[in-house]
């Protein structure tokens, strides 16, 4: 599985760091970064909640 | 053994429902039925990108024709349904069919009111749907005063999505101040400060008396007596639930489905999104919430609890988000605010219109208010979501 972001949709409401802590973080800069773009499966529950719960549809999912 | 799935209401919720479902392993018949005739689409878009004319209407919808194939839907779009037997366990649609279920979704959603007394007439508008939103922006093509009833959200993203557009903006409002007082009278002001140095003529404290036009909008009569020339009136003062529908079934409605913690309103009956009120474990209480998110989290919730069963459903729990774009200002909230909680800014300043603010409720804080400062809502919201102390709130403070 491999995470996408599209940063041009993303809109920094940050629900996917809530979701997914692990894989993703707004940074110091005011960007989005994918911090793990290829998770282990164990995260895969958390990173579907963040591309569901993404208010743009900035993320996807690649398998 | 489910093998029949009836998904009412073909929007957000309802597709988050049957999405979940699909994806949690139920294979058997899945009907989402929607009455009007567009797939799911996305309403934030619609009072921005769509009426500013930098989004086509087509690209507010969740997916594509062909993103349906995987989900193998029975899709019923552009018809309504009537009533359902809840004896019977079948949905009945104004076409005549029927939709038999072992397990029903409802997420009929909410609709806007109109100004009571008001003739229906060329001109005189709402923005709910993506065919109001289509109409609205047809008429913002040809005209130059726009009149907007209601300061609240949709009404004040309307307002500068027309001042976008070099239109003429009145905004009347009841209340003594936009938005609501309950996130507090000093944001409610700076808000009100935005839109009038953008050029909005925004009227509080003074309600709509009289709508004049004949075939056609012309004026708006405030009841302060003054007339406020209009070629277009919107109209956003609040949404009622689509339940009248459900009336005589059987089923708890008091201002929306009354649901309990698993969302479910009847045995094997759910509902989610802006129509339903699901018992929420964060506060304890049962309100109708009209925000994306929680319609997100509601057809999860309540596909989730539809296969899992009354034994091993799960509470719904979370904390309301909500966010509003007007201008270049994003505005974000977390939490649960009321009239009487203190509000304190953070960080930033009202005078940058950039800022942090907390609410208080005893020795908690209950919410979180962003204006162009998203990662500071991320930091509180952990906090409020676990009911932390004031105190503990002003420490993540300190140490930002």
């Amino acid at each position: 599985m491999r995470v996408v972001v599209d940063l041009s949709a993303c809109d920094l409401h940050g629900l996917c760091v809530e979701a997914a802590p692990d894989v993703f973080e707004i940074g110091d800069d005011g960007v989005l970064h994918v911090l793990i773009e290829t998770p282990a499966e164990g995260l895969r529950a958390n990173v579907e909640r963040a591309v569901r719960e993404c208010p743009t549809g900035a993320i996807s999912l690649e398998e | 053994m489910l093998r029949r799935i009836v998904v009412v209401g073909a929007s957000l919720a309802g597709l988050r429902a049957t999405e979940t479902l699909r994806a949690r392993g139920f294979d058997g018949e899945l009907t989402l039925i929607g009455d009007e005739p567009h797939r799911p689409y996305d309403r934030p878009p619609l009072s921005k990108q769509v009426l500013q004319g930098t989004w086509e209407p087509e690209q507010t919808m969740f997916r594509r024709k062909d993103g349906y194939d995987a989900l193998a839907l029975d899709m019923r779009l552009g018809v309504r349904a009537t009533s359902v037997d809840l004896r019977a366990r079948r949905v009945i649609l104004a076409d005549g069919t029927f939709a038999d279920y072992d397990r029903l979704i409802v997420a009929t959603g909410a609709r806007a009111r109109s100004l009571s007394g008001m003739a229906p007439r060329a001109g005189l508008l709402a923005l709910r749907g993506l065919d109001d939103a289509i109409a609205l922006r047809r008429e913002l093509m040809n005209v130059s005063h726009v009149a907007i009833v209601g300061a609240g959200f949709i009404g004040l993203e309307v307002a500068a999505s027309c001042r976008a557009r070099g239109l003429h903006v009145t905004v009347i409002e009841s209340l003594p101040v936009p938005l609501s007082p309950a996130l507090g009278t000093t944001l409610c002001e700076m808000v009100a400060a935005l839109h009038r140095d953008h050029g909005v003529d925004l009227r509080t404290g003074v309600s709509v008396a009289d709508v004049s036009g004949e075939s056609r909008v012309a004026s708006v009569v405030l009841s302060d007596g003054s007339r406020i020339d209009a070629d277009v009136v919107v109209v956003g003062i609040g949404v009622t639930p689509n339940t009248e529908w459900l009336e005589g079934s059987g089923l708890t409605l008091d201002n929306g489905i009354v649901c309990n913690d698993c969302g479910e309103a009847a045995p094997g009956v759910y509902a989610a999104g802006d129509v339903a009120r699901v018992a929420n474990r964060w506060h304890g209480d049962s309100p109708r919430i009209e925000h994306w998110t929680n319609a997100v989290e509601q057809g999860v919730h309540a596909a989730e609890n539809s296969l899992a069963g009354p034994a091993s459903s799960t509470s719904f729990s979370s904390v309301p988000y909500f966010w509003s774009d007007q201008y270049d200002r994003k505005i974000q909230f977390v939490g649960r605010a009321r009239p009487h909680d203190e509000m304190v800014i953070v960080d930033g300043s009202l005078a940058d219109r950039r800022l942090t603010a907390l609410y208080r409720c005893g020795n908690r804080v209950v919410a979180c208010l962003a204006v162009n400062q998203p990662r500071a809502l991320i930091k509180y919201k952990k906090l409020i979501a676990d009911c932390a102390p004031w105190a503990a709130a002003l420490t993540a403070t300190a140490a930002s």
